[in-house]
């Protein structure tokens, strides 16, 4: 970290670089290796605790852990059950909540302060520019957001087949007159790249922009003594809200998940 | 802010997210939710069976008890009616008896007055016959005079 002077500018793009892997020629054939080993170990941790929990589940009387994991999973079926009509617990409500869970822990990775983590990461685990929150990297969110829409338009097909999908790409929402098709046609594609492009960048956004915040304040305990005092208070109150809006996006997320796979599967 | 490999990778891994959420976690916890929903209304349909089970019993029993009172009120005055009557009848029957015997006396004793009377006319007459025997010793004829006297017996 400390090679070369310490500018606001080199301080903030050391925290917000990736840990990237070169695997070809190319930008596209690099892996964030923090982004995607993150993400996974949030998700082996979260959905193994789910897993080890459900394992012993009982219909009886349960336990105080079974009781939370059941509140959260009733919390989430509530939501695809308001919305999604039809056998939800076949897929639409588990993948609720996997995205609900998944999110939420990349999110709150955004609570580890961010330079006593580097400082963590780079000199006990020997890794230097790694990034701890997961969804503040663009290729997680869009991960999420595409094979959402590819889910999306798979139902579609699958509900309505082929034949429908397309006539309701032509026919809706205007009406099925010739003259109208190419409008209903520009009106579905509009929708159908704003779906993603909006199902992702609202979370990258908010997780990005928080990440960034926490830098500023940061950046001000540069500036001296009252600097830090008045940086350490506001990051305190930052993180503070930041509780809500990491819950909240991964809130928004999922109802959005669910919102357009049922909307996948209605017929206008 | 580059679009690379990183969104593969993580796509792939929220698909075995999914699918692990999907097959693992998902359909036991909804079982054990669901089945434990049952029993508990299973339980509540069992408590309000039994509830109406018991409110159905207490009405029977008070019927019971009802029944059970007014059947001894019954038997109380059909007993006491039995007993008036009991003691009416054994009035009468001494009533009756004392009457009979009554009679049966008064119609001894008009029997034995009209013995003594008969006696007393008998000895009358024998003696008004002795008397008259005495008088009349040899003029009267026993054997002639006994209707004349027959007659007179009679008349007595």
């Amino acid at each position: 970290m400390s090679t070369g002077a310490l500018t606001p500018t080199t301080y903030i793009n050391h925290h917000l670089s990736f840990f990237a892997k070169p695997l070809g020629e190319g930008t596209f054939w690099t892996l964030h290796v923090d982004s995607l080993l993150t993400a996974v170990l949030l998700g082996v941790v979260g959905f193994g605790f789910l897993w080890w929990v459900v394992r012993g589940a009982t219909s009886g009387v349960p336990s105080k852990l079974q009781a939370f994991v059941e509140l959260s999973v009733e919390f989430v079926d509530d939501q695809a059950k308001g919305i999604f009509h039809g056998d939800r617990h076949k897929f639409v409500a588990p993948l609720a909540l996997t995205v609900f869970v998944w999110v939420l822990l990349m999110n709150a990775m955004d609570f580890l302060p961010v330079d006593i983590m580097a400082w963590v990461y780079e000199h006990v685990l020997g890794l230097s520019n790694w990034h701890s929150v997961p969804t503040a990297d663009i290729n997680t969110t869009f991960a999420l957001s595409i094979s959402v829409w590819l889910l999306m338009i798979f139902f579609s097909i699958k509900v309505k087949g082929l034949g429908g999908w397309i006539h309701e790409l032509f026919c809706t929402p205007f009406g099925s007159n010739p003259l109208l098709w190419i409008f209903n046609l520009m009106f579905n594609l509009v929708e159908y790249v704003s779906k993603p492009l909006s199902h992702s960048l609202r979370l990258y956004g908010n997780m990005y922009a928080g990440e960034i915040i926490f830098l500023l304040l940061g950046m001000w305990a540069a500036t001296g003594l009252v600097g830090t005092i008045f940086g350490a208070l506001l990051g305190a109150g930052w993180a503070i809200f930041h509780i809500l809006i990491v819950v909240l996006q991964a809130f928004i997320f999922m109802m959005l998940t669910i919102v357009y796979i049922s909307m996948a599967h209605e017929s206008h | 802010m580059n679009i690379n490999l990183t969104l593969i990778s993580q796509a792939i891994a929220f698909a075995i997210f999914i699918w692990f959420t999907a097959s693992f976690v998902w359909p036991p916890l909804m079982n054990a939710i669901s089945e434990r929903q049952k029993k508990i209304e299973e339980g509540l349909a069992a408590a309000e069976r039994s509830k109406k089970d018991l409110e159905l019993a207490q009405a029977r029993s008070t019927d019971t008890l009802r029944e059970a009172r007014e059947k001894s009120t019954e038997m109380i005055g059909g007993a006491e009616r039995q007993a008036a009557h009991l003691v009416e009848e054994a009035r009468a029957e001494a009533a009756r008896i004392i009457s009979q015997a009554r009679e049966a006396a008064e119609g001894e004793a008009a029997v034995a007055a009209q013995r003594a009377k008969e006696n007393l006319r008998d000895q009358v007459a024998s003696l008004a016959v002795a008397g008259a025997e005495k008088i009349l010793r040899r003029e009267v004829n026993a054997q002639v005079h006994a209707e004349l006297l027959a007659s007179l017996k009679s008349e007595l």
